[in-house]
């Protein structure tokens, strides 16, 4: 303890003080400030960039997920369109065949009605052309059969009997 | 775990620790140049081979407490023989009745006494002690000069080492702190010195002061720690320097530490002292006296932790290389070589260990007289938290 006390220096000791301090406050001044500094920024922006990258994977799985979400839907989209063009070509033909159908009958119909007139139409025609055909040669056939009197009396003797007949 | 570490690194300290062996070698060797003199000596006084050895170790006691003194001048060897000195001399300068000036180069080593504004001065056993024109010193019975000492305020061996490494220092950290500006990664010493603050910061500051209020601290403790390492690595190098192994430059930073414990203590610490919560009034009273020595003991071990620690490495070593010069034959050189070579690895070792130990209570004694403690239930738990001094 005693060796202690005297080797105590009362002139180290100020000067240390003296030099101690002015380093302390240089060197904050000079260095530990801005080196602090720069290491807390660049520890910031480490950080920084971690998280941006995090976020940035998030986003892009998120924009994966956002994709296959599209993907899906376009393609139940497109299935649902196929399935209703498929829909419709199929009602179209059924639709076309039904038309047809009718159109087909309606004419068939139409055909039948106009044959059946054109026969009524014939027929009448026939049956007035027979009938003055028929009256035609009843006539010339009355005509030579009664060209003398003789005839002439008989005939009507006969229808007056047939008169009587009746 | 400075053996488990790569080649290179085993190289680069194995050559430090050479540095100190070298330059103490050299020195041990004007010792033993200057041997047949003292043998002539023995011869004289006594005429027996009896004393030689004797003498050799008190030469070596003698070198050894010099080298572990302040000196007032900067001398890399000196041969004995011709009495030369190698180096050169440093200010001095006196309060004793106004400020006196001169050159150390004046007391010649010891051997002339200065006068200097009426007064006169002599150097022994570096120090300076008032005198007359004779240079009479008076002894007590321990052999410690009586005469009266002036106010020494020389720029003495350590204070010139303490400039010259807060000079390095400043260009250290001033060029890391620029090296930021050209990006964001530090090229070069900075590579170095980087993981150094941030080993500070992360495994010293944060955890022992907090979060939020280490950042006002980080410039003391860094300081201090890069002043303690930087002076105990320039220790073991062959310039000769025993700065941390002084008491008053331990004392200096230990009351440093203090004073900005106590400045930044909160309400919380000051209530510690003066009045402990949840203990008997009585005990209270009790407790002020012994909180308050507490607070000085704490510093009072930072001082003697650091000064003993480096004194006893520079006392080892060169008691080992001493031990050589003693034995003086092929089985003893080389072995204690081996020796030395061993305790200046593990001097290494203990440079940064000691500026780290410094640093690290530092930050734990501002960290106790800064911490919150919020309420009493939750103080158990908090007591986990707290680092064990051992």
């Amino acid at each position: 303890m005693e060796k202690l006390v005297n080797d105590f220096s009362f002139g180290l000791f100020f000067w240390q003080a003296i030099i101690f301090v002015v380093l302390v406050l240089l060197l904050v001044k000079f260095a530990w400030k801005p080196i602090m500094t720069a290491i807390t920024e660049r520890e910031a922006g480490i950080a920084g960039a971690l998280a941006a990258a995090e976020a940035a994977r998030k986003e892009m799985q998120n924009l994966q997920a956002d994709n296959q979400r599209i993907l899906q839907e376009a393609r139940a989209e497109r299935d649902a369109m196929i399935k209703e063009a498929r829909e419709i070509k199929e009602k179209m033909i059924v639709d076309a065949k039904t038309e047809a159908q009718l159109q087909g009958e309606k004419m068939i119909e139409q055909a039948k009605a106009s044959i059946e007139s054109e026969k009524n139409a014939a027929m009448a025609e026939l049956k007035n052309q027979v009938s003055t055909l028929s009256v035609e040669i009843a006539e010339k056939i009355l005509k030579t059969q009664l060209s003398d009197s003789a005839a002439q009396t008989n005939l009507v003797e006969k229808m007056l009997d047939d008169v009587k007949l009746n | 775990m400075v053996f488990s570490t790569k080649l290179i690194k085993n190289t680069i300290t194995a050559l430090f620790a050479v540095f100190p062996l070298l330059c103490t070698a050299n020195v041990s060797d004007e010792t033993q140049s200057g041997h047949p003199e003292t043998e002539a000596h023995a011869a004289e006084n006594a005429h027996s081979e009896t004393h030689e050895p004797a003498d050799k170790k008190s030469q070596i006691k003698a070198f050894i407490n010099h080298h572990l003194q302040d000196s007032h001048d900067f001398i890399f060897f000196s041969d004995e023989e011709t009495g030369k000195h190698y180096g050169f001399s440093l200010p001095v300068i006196l309060i004793d009745n106004g400020v006196k000036f001169f050159s150390a180069s004046e007391f010649e080593h010891g051997e002339k006494i200065v006068e200097a504004g009426g007064e006169h001065y002599a150097l022994y056993h570096d120090k300076i002690y008032k005198t007359d024109a004779q240079g009479t010193l008076t002894f007590d019975e321990h052999h410690h000069p009586t005469n009266a000492m002036p106010l020494d305020m020389s720029i003495t061996k350590n204070v010139m080492a303490m400039l010259i490494t807060a000079l390095i220092m400043f260009l250290l950290f001033t060029g890391l702190a620029k090296s930021y500006k050209k990006g964001p990664i530090p090229t070069g010493m900075g590579r170095i010195l980087e993981p150094l603050v941030l080993f500070i910061r992360d495994e010293v500051a944060i955890p022992n002061i907090g979060k939020d209020k280490y950042r006002k601290f980080m410039g003391y403790l860094l300081t201090v720690f890069f002043f303690i390492l930087i002076l105990n690595l320039f220790g073991l190098t062959p310039l000769g320097i025993n700065v941390t192994g002084n008491i008053a430059i331990t004392a200096c930073l230990a009351l440093i530490t203090y004073f900005i414990t106590q400045f930044s203590a909160n309400k919380d610490y000051w209530k510690h002292i003066f009045w402990m919560p949840d203990v008997p009034v009585l005990m209270k009273i009790a407790l002020i006296p012994i909180e308050i020595l507490g607070t000085l003991t704490k510093p009072f071990a930072l001082m003697i932790r650091l000064y003993a620690n480096i004194s006893a490495g520079h006392i080892v070593v060169m008691s080992l290389i001493g031990l050589i010069f003693v034995f003086k034959n092929w089985i003893a050189g080389p072995s204690f070589f081996g020796l030395t070579l061993f305790i200046s690895i593990i001097e290494i070792l203990v440079a940064f260990l000691q500026a780290f130990v410094f640093t690290m209570l530092s930050s734990l004694f501002i960290g106790m007289a800064v911490q919150e403690h919020h309420h009493e239930e939750d103080h158990d738990a908090h007591t986990e938290e707290e680092p064990i001094i051992i």
